[in-house]
């Protein structure tokens, strides 16, 4: 192990890592959104839209997140749509996370007694104040330990970012083992940055599915 | 409409050579998935024995291949082979050995909890009834391990299809490594083949993918 | 004809080709307490659902006269806070402590200002002899404790009428008498009250009249005296006699 080279890297993998933990973020914002928006569509049977909705979430299911990012990057400008590498990440992202998000949002929805409601409704809360106060926090709360394995699932797969030119961590190894052909120190310095970024949100998760499994609210 | 390169696909054997590629991604995960399942079933059963350091051992190796992104253990064993080994290792090769070694953890780990999932009251009524321990393990739990497990593996043969689009990083050319080569070499005739292409390749994939999803979850509907 | 506060006109009920409510009729004064009797699946639990608006009637009507707020049930809208109800099972949001359960509806659809709503919240608890518990969550009570809470979560809406659907049925015996007290006393205090129950010795107590009901329709209306000594119609002797039989028995 060349400690000076690790030294001389590391700010590189720092800068890299804040690239992958930032659009990784920002991709996990927006799929949670959709995600959110697809299991109230689906959730409330809203006619038409949920169609779409369930054309998305088949579609989004059943491609690779590379081939979805290749689409983006490579085949959407030809149509006149162009996005910088950046958003490109991101929006590939949330196309592909928004389905999985939905997918715990939904058995969350499903899991709310419907008691709940109509004792909402019987203290006079419109549809929306009852969705709102009552359905949603509860079916976010169950849903957690879901929801945060899709983030992890999420933050995995931006590690194919590379192959759309951002400077992320894969993108940074790859570089420097052609350059300087260290490659133990590189794919080190590799698999420590992602277990940093990915053990957080592992743990949060393990802690989340105990409290809600013998607890839940108020413990 | 704009001309969106879809014509390109009909020149010569391009349709062919995309079918191609994607035969070479879906053979890699045929492999590893005939090897790493049977494997994978044997871990989960050795997986439930009460034995401290067999968990110990199954566990840190389950979340290691599980916390690390596919590509990650693709570079490991790609440049790490050449360098630790010193051997070249082609990319079909390497991305077969990360396939299997992954796939042997997933699939361990769903037997494991499949497995876990009967009832111990059935252990017992199957006791109760005169059954031999093997008697018991072929009529009784077997059957129910079973109906829970198809349907979970079938979604992770669907998953690690998706994963062979990452091969593409290692150096393997695959369908879109041939679309790219399309691409390049249409680039003066229609340069805006890379969107009829890759919207081929996104419907192939999905096409792959999709009837087993279905498969999976209408056995899952049928079976719990 | 002002003097009733509520008036059901011939409501018909089905589940597909299944009768719930039969044609029935019904008006309550204000301050009755009606406590409605029968058997499984007589309709008295969805007679209950249907003056709150929980479940759509194909025909007849339901009309109030809450001040200011007359008319027909189904064309009310948000003032069906004016009609409270607490079900058997425990329904309280368990994602929020008990002075959130009690102080979401008066503050969300009442508009009303956070302070007051929480000094009558703690008050009404304090008369349920719940002081103790506002900051409790709903699994940390019991299922007495709850249901009372249920019950201060429906009072602080200022209904005019109660709506009680057999609120003590998953109660352990102790626990049905804390419960049964807190209903007792709003009787005493004049509120308007439908109560479905099991608890024959409590609706003698509580009501001002018995409705027997029995396939979607009311069998006998009487005064709880006249209904448990000498009811007017075979059907609610037979019931009757189930319950003593019943009560010798435990």
């Amino acid at each position: 192990m060349d400690f000076g080279y690790i030294e001389k890297v590391w700010p590189l993998y720092q800068k890299a890592a804040l690239l992958t933990v930032k659009i990784g973020l920002e991709g996990v914002f927006l799929a949670i959104l959709t995600g959110l928006f697809c299991a109230v569509v689906l959730y409330e049977k809203v006619p038409v839209i949920r169609h779409i909705v369930t054309v998305y979430i088949e579609t989004s299911r059943n491609t690779p997140l590379l081939v979805q990012l290749f689409f983006i990057y490579y085949g959407l400008p030809k149509a006149g749509i162009m996005l910088s590498p950046e958003t490109c990440g991101a929006a590939g992202l949330a196309f592909l996370g928004g389905s999985y998000m939905a997918e715990a949002f939904r058995s969350g929805l499903q899991g709310v007694d419907n008691i709940q409601k109509e004792s909402a409704y019987s203290l006079g809360l419109s549809k929306a104040q009852i969705m709102c106060y009552v359905v949603l926090l509860q079916a976010v709360s169950t849903s957690i330990p879901a929801f945060l394995a899709n983030i992890i699932f999420l933050l995995k797969e931006t590690s194919v970012f590379s192959a759309v030119s951002l400077m992320d961590l894969m993108f940074t190894a790859k570089d420097l083992i052609g350059l300087y052909y260290k490659t133990t120190e590189s794919l080190t310095l590799l698999v420590v940055f992602y277990l940093v970024i990915l053990l957080p949100v592992l743990v949060a998760g393990a802690i989340a599915e105990r409290r809600l499994r013998y607890a839940g609210f108020g413990a | 409409m704009p001309d969106l390169g879809l014509e390109v696909l009909f020149k010569g054997s391009n349709m062919l050579r995309l079918l191609q590629g994607l035969w070479a991604a879906v053979e890699i995960s045929l492999v590893s998935i005939v090897t790493s399942f049977p494997l994978g079933i044997i871990l989960g059963i050795i997986m439930t024995k009460e034995n401290i350091l067999i968990k110990f051992l199954t566990k840190v190796y389950l979340e290691f291949i599980r916390i690390m992104p596919q590509l990650v253990l693709l570079f490991i064993v790609f440049f790490g082979s050449t360098k630790i080994l010193g051997i070249n290792l082609p990319g079909e090769t390497s991305a077969i050995i990360v396939f299997v070694l992954w796939g042997v953890a997933e699939m361990g780990d769903l037997t494991r909890s499949a497995i876990l999932s009967v009832p111990v009251h059935q252990y017992e009524s199957s006791k109760a009834l005169g059954l031999s321990k093997t008697q018991s393990y072929f009529y009784i739990i077997l059957p129910q391990t079973l109906r829970r497990l198809v349907p979970l593996s079938i979604n992770l043969v669907t998953r690690m299809v998706k994963t062979t689009s990452l091969v593409l990083m290692i150096g393997v050319v695959e369908v879109l490594k041939t679309g790219q080569q399309i691409i390049e070499a249409n680039r003066m005739t229609s340069p805006n083949a890379a969107f009829g292409v890759f919207l081929v390749i996104f419907i192939l994939y999905f096409l792959v993918c999709w009837p087993a999803s279905i498969a999976a979850r209408q056995l899952e509907k049928k079976w719990s | 004809m002002a003097d009733y506060i509520l008036n059901i006109r011939h409501i018909v009920k089905k589940y597909k080709e299944h009768v719930v409510l039969d044609d029935l009729s019904l008006e309550v004064e204000e301050g009755g307490v009606i406590v409605i009797i029968g058997p499984s699946g007589c309709g008295k639990s969805t007679l209950l659902r249907c003056i709150n608006g929980l479940e759509k009637i194909q025909s007849g009507s339901i009309s109030t006269n809450i001040q200011g707020y007359t008319g027909n049930i189904m064309d009310m809208g948000v003032s069906r806070q004016k009609i409270g109800m607490v079900f058997q099972s425990y329904d309280l949001f368990p994602h929020m402590d008990v002075l959130g359960n009690i102080m979401l509806a008066p503050v969300k659809v009442q508009k009303r200002e956070k302070d007051k709503v929480k000094k009558e919240a703690l008050a009404l608890l304090e008369r349920v002899g719940l002081e103790n518990k506002a900051k409790s969550y709903p699994r940390q009570l019991s299922g007495g404790q709850k249901q009372r809470v249920a019950i201060v979560r429906a009072l602080i809406m200022h209904p005019e009428i109660m709506l009680f659907d057999e609120v003590t049925a998953a109660l352990d015996p102790e626990m049905t008498r804390e419960v049964l007290d807190v209903i007792l006393s709003l009787a005493n205090q004049g509120k308007t009250m439908l109560i479905v129950t099991h608890e024959m010795k409590f609706a003698r107590a509580v009501a001002d009249r018995i409705i027997f009901m029995d396939e979607g329709k009311i069998i006998e209306s009487n005064t709880p005296e006249k209904f448990f000594e000498n009811p007017e119609t075979d059907r609610a002797k037979k019931f009757l006699n189930v319950f003593s039989f019943d009560n010798k028995i435990s």
